[in-house]
């Protein structure tokens, strides 16, 4: 696993409530090498942001990580102290989030914001204005250098989010987890966007996680995915063949739930809702809504298996998946 | 069917921004939105139109003159022969329950302490629909058509997960029997699986009730789902309207194909389209010309002067582009 810029080794976080322990990371593993872009895919309170925030070491409490290793350039995260993760965070491993107005300063210029990130030695104003306005030019900014002097609210949520990648990009880190970063924006930004992360994660081969709750976003974005449920990785795959062939009775339940622009495929809907966070029993966490389920798979914890080679599923009938549809999902669809 | 449901004719309505006293000093011009600026369509009975447009597009704005929670500053909204637009409150009252909305947000539009039995026995007394002791019938009724059973009623609406509280926005709306449902981006704060559901619940009711349906969203792939006609809206003017299959097969605006292009498409790759840069222009100081002409790849002399108007290509597929082809 030396290669890996960032490997999650059985990680679990818990938060007590009054009414129970909720478990919102159970036991999620996955790596991302250098100039790969990886993708947690999940519904909301599927664990994906928990499992970010956990990996910055950011959880507020009473959220604390109970089990597991991250394992960041030899050193495990979880162990670290914090003048140790404050030397990480930012410069090795970057966050941007859904929201950029509330990541930004209102009362300072967007110049003096992306000049707070430039690692030092900032040099001479000229000089420090110059790295600023070419950090703002390499993210996608317009008329860089005019909208430096501008505050956060002159801009638009798609310019704040490119100065918000401009200021994480400032420390070069190896590591960027983006969470929900387009969620907010138009359609037409949102492509614009994901189009710009993935050429500059490309250009500086970092290793990229993307959070997001749109299957449609990950398709044309990241190497692998991993889709979450109820705390848990339940699939993870290359893009292509997770589409192609999902080998997962949720990963295939969501798939079928997308509305496509192409045809009018009826929606086949995943019945019933999430489970309750608290008390998760034994077992398969998506057997009540699966319409695969049988006793067995009440039985025990399912581990996440190796089902083809690079493709983990989390379900004991990995290989019935889909079976009595015929063709895989996608190509119903073209 | 000879007359449309629902007939709009050249619909306008600004929202004037705040002058300060240094504006009035200087006098300067009072300067106001264009939100809904000249927007015409029919809706036959039993049909769903699709509005789709990016925020800031006017489709809310336009949902909402429709019901006239907002008086349009100008043009005609002919429902059944009669102009809405020219309706004061007491003749608007019998139209109130011949229309109903769905907003995206139902829990901001619930009581959080009435229960959801309450809640629609309020609607019912309301509008004096049905004998007080049928209501309670009505009510299981109501509840048993958006998949809720009847104990629900006896709850409150933090009880109910984002998805079912939909449906009792839904049960809601359907309470007073409406004729035309507005929906205003009724799936856009759900998860994928749950949205699925109502957007299940809602074809299911418009078939069995013959519900005439204006449904606003974001969402090209789920307008896609749900609607006959589909109308796509920029800076507050409708740039293309045509049935919903021929709208998805040949797109002819620019802007069309830009928003089918940017759509994050789960099944096959699209083809390669349109791509668009820059984001859409102000809605205050629009540009000249066509809106859409700082934004567009095909722009030509023409659209920098000229603002195109809603022309007919084909058989009920309407554009607004000078160089749109048929």
């Amino acid at each position: 696993m030396t290669d890996l810029a960032l490997a999650v080794e059985r990680l679990s976080v818990e938060i007590p409530t009054r009414r129970g322990v909720v478990r919102a990371v159970r036991d999620v593993s996955f790596g991302v090498s250098p100039g790969e872009a990886v993708a947690l895919v999940g519904e909301s309170g599927s664990g994906k942001t928990m499992t970010c925030r956990a990996i910055m070491r950011l959880l507020h409490p009473p959220a604390r990580i109970t089990g597991g290793a991250i394992w960041f350039q030899g050193r495990d995260l979880v162990m670290l102290a914090e003048p140790d993760l404050e030397q990480i965070r930012g410069s090795g491993i970057a966050m941007v989030f859904q929201d950029p107005m509330s990541a930004l300063n209102p009362v300072l210029t967007i110049e003096r914001q992306v000049a707070e990130a430039l690692p030092p030695p900032a040099g001479p104003r000229a000089e420090r204005r110059r790295r600023v306005v070419g950090l703002l030019r390499q993210v996608g900014l317009p008329d860089a250098e005019q909208r430096a002097r501008a505050y956060p609210h002159q801009l638009s949520g798609g310019q704040r989010q490119r100065v918000m990648l401009a200021i994480v990009l400032a420390r070069r880190p190896t590591v960027l987890l983006a969470d929900e970063p387009t969620t907010a924006l138009d359609v037409t930004i949102q492509a614009q966007i994901l189009a710009d992360l993935g050429r500059l994660q490309q250009q500086l081969s970092m290793a990229l996680v993307l959070v997001t709750h749109d299957l449609g976003v990950v398709r044309r974005t990241v190497h692998r995915v991993a889709v979450m449920y109820a705390g848990q990785v339940v699939e993870l795959a290359p893009t292509r063949e997770l589409f192609a062939h999902p080998r997962h009775p949720y990963t295939l339940g969501l798939l079928d739930s997308v509305p496509s622009v192409d045809c009018t495929v009826p929606l086949m809907p995943i019945l019933g809702t999430p489970p309750d966070p608290v008390g998760i029993g034994a077992g398969c966490a998506f057997a009540p809504r699966c319409p695969l389920a049988s006793a067995e798979c009440l039985r025990g914890e399912i581990p996440l298996a190796a089902v083809a080679p690079g493709r983990w599923s989390r379900c004991i009938k990995a290989e019935r998946v889909g079976s009595d549809r015929g063709a895989a999902p996608a190509a119903q669809r073209s | 069917m000879p007359h449309p449901l629902l007939s709009v004719r050249n619909l306008v309505k600004y929202f004037p921004l705040p002058r300060s006293p240094v504006d009035v000093v200087r006098r300067r011009a009072q300067e106001r939105v264009h939100a809904v600026d000249g927007v015409s369509f029919d809706l036959d009975r039993g049909q769903t139109l699709g509005l789709v447009g990016e925020s800031g597009c006017g489709k809310s704005t336009l949902g909402r003159c429709l019901l006239r929670l907002y008086r349009p500053d100008a043009g005609e909204m002919w429902f059944e022969g009669v102009d809405l637009a020219q309706l004061d409150d007491r003749g608007l009252q019998p139209y109130r329950k011949r229309m109903q909305v769905v907003l995206q947000d139902p829990y901001s539009s619930l009581d959080p302490r009435q229960t959801v039995g309450s809640a629609l026995l309020e609607v019912l007394t309301v509008h004096a629909i049905g004998a007080p002791h049928e209501r309670h019938e009505r009510i299981v009724g109501l509840l048993a058509q958006v998949g809720l059973r009847p104990a629900d009623a006896r709850k409150y609406p933090g009880e109910f997960s984002g998805g079912q509280r939909q449906r009792i926005g839904i049960a809601r709306a359907l309470a007073v029997g409406p004729e035309l449902l507005v929906a205003d981006e009724p799936v856009s704060a759900l998860d994928v699986s749950i949205q699925a559901q109502i957007l299940d619940l809602l074809l299911g009711l418009r078939r069995s009730l013959g519900l005439t349906m204006i449904f606003i969203s974001h969402d090209l792939r789920v307008v896609r789902y749900l609607s006959d006609h589909v109308a796509v809206m920029y800076l507050g003017k409708i740039v293309e309207h045509a049935p919903a299959a021929d709208l998805f097969a040949h797109p002819r605006h620019p802007y069309t194909l830009a928003l089918l292009s940017a759509i994050p498409e789960v099944g096959e790759d699209p083809q390669a389209t349109v791509e668009i840069r820059g984001e859409p222009t102000s809605a205050v100081r629009l540009p000249t010309g066509c809106r859409f002409h700082p934004r567009c790849p095909w722009k030509v002399d023409r659209c920098l002067h000229e603002a195109p108007e809603l022309r007919v290509l084909s058989s009920g597929h309407r554009v607004a582009c000078h160089e749109a082809g048929a």
